[in-house]
């Protein structure tokens, strides 16, 4: 599987007023057609950010670099915004989170659907709308054809959802940047979402970033996974590694953190991970995760961590411990 | 893959403050320092200040009387900045058509505009209050009529309606204020009516009327002081508004009458000789002008600063 | 939107009403309109003929009603003064009035309109501070010494524009400028706020991020929404202007409604006076009934409330 999607070194940066914001970190990842990545992390690790600096939807006072952003060959960071326009939504597209603001509501939902294919490719009016049509009963929604004339208040937080997902499918982009498409919506529909973006991606053979803080959702539908904190990857492979073998102590706390029907105890506390995210202003020091890490010792405070190899294949995890204490405080913590 | 070694270390503070880093500011110090911070309230502030000044000291300002002083025989004299060889400095900003010193006539203009301004917005004020406040609290029936009558009023237009009033009734000073004032309350009704039905489904409301506080003491304590700021701000812009209309009012002869000294009044008997004597124009304006932009200043000032977003 | 729209009539037509009776009841005012209508060198015998003729002896509610009946089929009285058709004479002078309310409302949104956006595409900029700062200066001029000022420097001592009379488009110029520039800060600033606030919004993202072009986004998208109070507001203000714009016309010398009504003022002409108010009330509240159905047409949520 050839890679759709190169990033090396990605990095974010915002002036605040007590100083430099560097919510973004030398992000390093690739996603391959028809495969999926999911980035995971908490609320403020950089998670949404880094998809908006993917797409350069960035707010302007903010700046992105990186090393390497190679989207099917094209280098995206010498991009002009002219080129940037053309590719956004034409060849990789993006589902936002908000279901309920995210759709203009001057205009009908059909305007909007064909809209976005107009814009990209010389198709007619009524080209544009079989295609919308066909998009939104691939997605679920019945009666496509007299939702067209409808106005985004007039349907539900789950059926915006659907036509967001329609609407970014219009042009058959190569790849879709998903953040959080099933947070804001109800735990059965939650299911459907994800169901439906496995088939449609299997179906148009597209590449696709997942971003979520549900471990659940991961484990559902991810091929490879990305595990964020405080601006950084901190362990990286394919799902089936992650899971079965999460190396950084930052992942084995996210996974302890889950009750397991039939493995927890009842009655026994849930796990936690005490502690709170780290201020990313200024320059820190270190591992991120050390103030939070049962592990940490003395050297993990300074200087930058590098990736260490996991196991067999592109298992990586950026931790000075070798991977065998991990394994063992892993067993240990999990008992 | 970064490798590259931060060393520039300015990691996250992990010192326990000090005593002295732990007690913040007073409300007190807080608020003086956003309300002399803001430009528009500190000009505006000094600007109307000065005014009100120059109208309460204006007897004692001057020599000459504004109405009773005529010097015939210095008649239209320039102003002092004026070039010509008629420039008098008993008469700084010279003397108009009936040899009445400007100077003087400009400061008690200002006792007028002040006056009317106030007691025009105080009227409208009480009246559109009310409204609002009953439109917002009750809601239903209350909220209807009062929208109704809003709309009526805003149907008709203000400077006609008041033009034929005082045509009809006769002008005074007073006659003035009442028209002025029965007839600009609406911006008050809508903005208290609206601000109003923000706080009226806050809790602290529910919570008073759970605990069986009387309709006029939870309007009294809830109610009030939670839209007083935007009351002070509208009461601004609507005694500016009262001062403007009042102008325009003078202006077409059916306002006060001469030979009090109104700013608006002033300008009317000017604009004959306009293009000679500019200033007979000009230095009335001048001081309209400044006196409604320090009132609007204020009230931007005060509504920035107590805005909710300003608010720690 | 039809049961909206039938509503949105139904209270025009209410507050039709009571503005007709405010205006009606006006002319009590003086005491006795007959006295008042007669002048100061009437003698008693032309008091009671102008009683007679104008039924002021008729109790109130009966005057109201034909006055009100006569109103509605177009008749508007007879003017004392002038000895013609208080509608004739309103007729004739009205679009003179209306040319220079659109010409005034014109020049005010294509001054504030776009000032408003391109302050909020680059607030806190030069132009946005400038912007603001023509808001204020705006909000403290009073009309008629602007329109003095202009006549000064525009009229007099450089003489590029005439002064008075309504001759040709050059004299609506000055007036529309004195009329139309109180109304460019409020404007501005409702469309500087609308603007900024949609920019920031969600759907613009979305907008941007389904690789849209930037004049698209800024027209089809932000601005579309963020214009709607702004139509409002625009209405609002025209039918003020229209009532604001004695004192320009006088200025000016304009035959349109305001100065007529300066005239009829002057001349104690009460029927005229009535006339008057009640035609430009009545244009207001057209004006402002078809500005909510255009807001209804352009914001598809309105239609449901």
């Amino acid at each position: 599987m050839s890679a759709i999607l190169e990033v090396e070194d990605l990095r974010v940066d915002i002036p605040v007023s007590a100083g430099m914001l560097h919510p973004v970190q030398g992000l390093s990842f690739s996603v391959g057609r028809g495969e999926t990545l999911c980035i995971v992390g908490e609320s403020g690790c950089g998670k949404s950010l880094t998809s908006l600096a993917l797409m350069d939807l960035l707010p302007s006072k903010a700046t992105r670099s990186a090393k390497k952003l190679v989207l099917d060959g094209e280098d995206l960071t010498t991009a002009s915004n002219n080129r940037m326009s053309d590719i956004r939504g034409n060849k990789m597209a993006m589902i936002f989170q908000e279901p309920m603001t995210s759709l203009n509501p001057a205009y009908t939902i059909g305007n909007q659907l064909k809209e976005a294919l107009l814009r990209h490719q010389n198709v007619s009016s009524d080209e544009a709308r079989e295609r919308a049509i066909f998009l939104l009963e691939k997605v679920g929604i019945t009666g496509a054809a007299s939702r067209l004339g409808q106005y985004p208040h007039q349907l539900s937080g789950g059926l915006r959802k659907r036509v967001m997902i329609a609407m970014s499918l219009m042009c058959g982009p190569e790849m879709i940047i998903a953040d959080e498409p099933t947070t804001a919506l109800d735990v059965t529909i939650q299911a459907q979402i994800l169901l439906l973006l496995a088939e449609l991606q299997k179906e148009f053979n597209m590449g696709m970033i997942l971003i979520t803080h549900d471990l659940g959702v991961v484990a559902r539908v991810a091929d490879r996974v990305a595990v964020m904190y405080a601006g950084q990857v901190v362990e990286t492979g394919t799902a089936t590694q992650v899971f079965d073998n999460p190396t950084h102590p930052y992942t084995q706390g996210l996974l302890e953190c889950i009750p397991i029907p039939g493995k927890t105890e009842r009655g026994s506390p849930l796990g936690s991970i005490p502690g709170i995210v780290p201020s990313l202003v200024g320059e820190l020091d270190g591992c991120h995760f050390a103030e939070r890490c049962r592990y940490a010792k003395s050297e993990c405070k300074t200087g930058a961590i590098g990736f260490q190899e996991g196991m067999e294949g592109e298992h990586v995890y950026r931790c000075i411990l070798d991977k065998d204490t991990c394994a063992a405080n892993f067993a240990k913590g999990a008992a | 893959m970064s490798d590259t070694v931060n060393k520039n270390a300015s990691s996250m503070p992990s010192v326990a403050p000090t005593p002295e880093q732990v007690t913040e500011p007073s409300a007190g110090a807080v608020i003086r320092r956003r309300v002399f911070g803001h430009y528009g309230i500190v000009i505006g502030g000094t600007i109307l200040l000065l005014i009100f000044a120059m109208a309460i000291f204006a007897p004692y300002l001057t020599n000459f009387d504004p109405i009773l002083d005529q010097d015939l025989g210095n008649k239209m004299v320039p102003p002092i900045w004026h070039d010509s060889p008629k420039v008098n400095p008993d008469h700084p900003l010279g003397t108009d058509l009936q040899g009445r010193d400007y100077l003087t006539r400009l400061v008690h203009g200002a006792q007028i505009s002040l006056l009317i301004g106030f007691a025009a917005m105080l009227i409208s004020g009480v009246i559109g209050t009310a409204l609002g406040v009953a439109a917002g609290y009750f809601g239903g029936r209350v909220d209807m009529v009062v929208n109704y009558l809003i709309t009526v009023r805003l149907s008709m237009p203000v400077i006609l309606v008041a033009l034929a009033v005082v045509s009809l009734v006769g002008s005074s000073l007073w006659i003035v204020i009442w028209v002025l004032g029965l007839l600009i309350w609406d911006r008050f009704a809508v903005v208290m009516r609206s601000t109003t039905l923000q706080v009226r489904n806050l809790d602290y409301v529910a919570a008073a009327q759970a605990a069986g506080c009387s309709v006029p003491r939870i309007i009294m304590t809830e109610i009030m002081p939670n839209i007083a700021n935007h009351l002070i701000v509208v009461a601004t812009l609507e005694m500016a508004h009262a001062i403007l209309l009042e102008a325009a009012l003078s202006f077409l002869g059916l306002g006060v009458q001469p030979p009090a000294p109104s700013w608006g009044l002033m300008i009317s008997e000017g604009k004959g000789m306009m293009f000679f004597d500019p200033w007979l124009v000009g230095i009335p304006g001048a001081a309209l002008f400044a006196l409604i932009l320090a009132i609007n200043l204020l009230g931007d000032g005060i509504r920035d600063v107590t805005a909710p977003e300003n608010r720690n | 939107m039809l049961k909206f729209a039938l509503r949105r009539l139904g209270v025009a037509v209410l507050v039709a009403l009571t503005v007709s009776l405010l205006t009606f009841s006006m002319i009590y005012l003086s005491g006795d309109p007959a006295m008042a209508l007669a002048g100061e060198t009437a003698t008693q015998q032309d008091i009671e003929n102008i009683r007679r003729v104008y039924g002021f002896d008729q109790p109130i509610i009966v005057q109201y009603l034909s006055w009100l009946g006569n109103a509605v089929q177009g008749d508007l009285g007879r003017s004392h003064y002038l000895k013609t058709d208080v509608s004739e004479v309103i007729f004739t002078r009205l679009p003179n009035t209306m040319i220079l309310g659109a010409c005034a409302i014109s020049f005010a949104l294509l001054l504030a309109i776009p000032l408003g956006v391109v302050a909020a595409m680059r607030p806190n900029s030069l132009i946005d501070r400038m912007a603001l700062g023509i808001a204020v200066v705006g909000q403290a001029l009073p009309s008629f010494w602007f329109a003095l000022i202009l006549i000064f420097f525009l009229g007099i001592t450089y003489r590029l524009l005439p002064i008075t009379g309504t001759d040709s488009w050059m004299n609506f110029i000055m007036p529309s400028i004195a009329l139309g520039y109180y109304v460019t800060p409020g404007v501005m600033r409702l469309t500087r706020a609308g603007m900024l606030e949609v920019l920031g919004s969600d759907y613009i993202r979305t907008a941007k991020a389904k690789g849209l072009r930037p004049l698209t986004v800024l027209f089809k998208h932000a601005l579309r929404n963020a214009i709607i109070p702004v139509v409002s507001l625009a209405a609002v203000q025209f039918g003020f202007m229209l009532g604001g714009s004695i004192v320009i016309e006088t200025i000016f010398a304009i035959n349109g409604l305001g100065f007529l009504a300066w005239e009829s003022i002057q001349r104690a002409d009460l029927p005229m006076m009535q006339a008057i108010v009640l035609v430009l009330s009545i244009i207001y509240i057209i004006i402002t009934f078809l500005a909510d159905m255009m807001n209804a047409w352009l914001d598809p949520r309105i239609r449901v409330t």
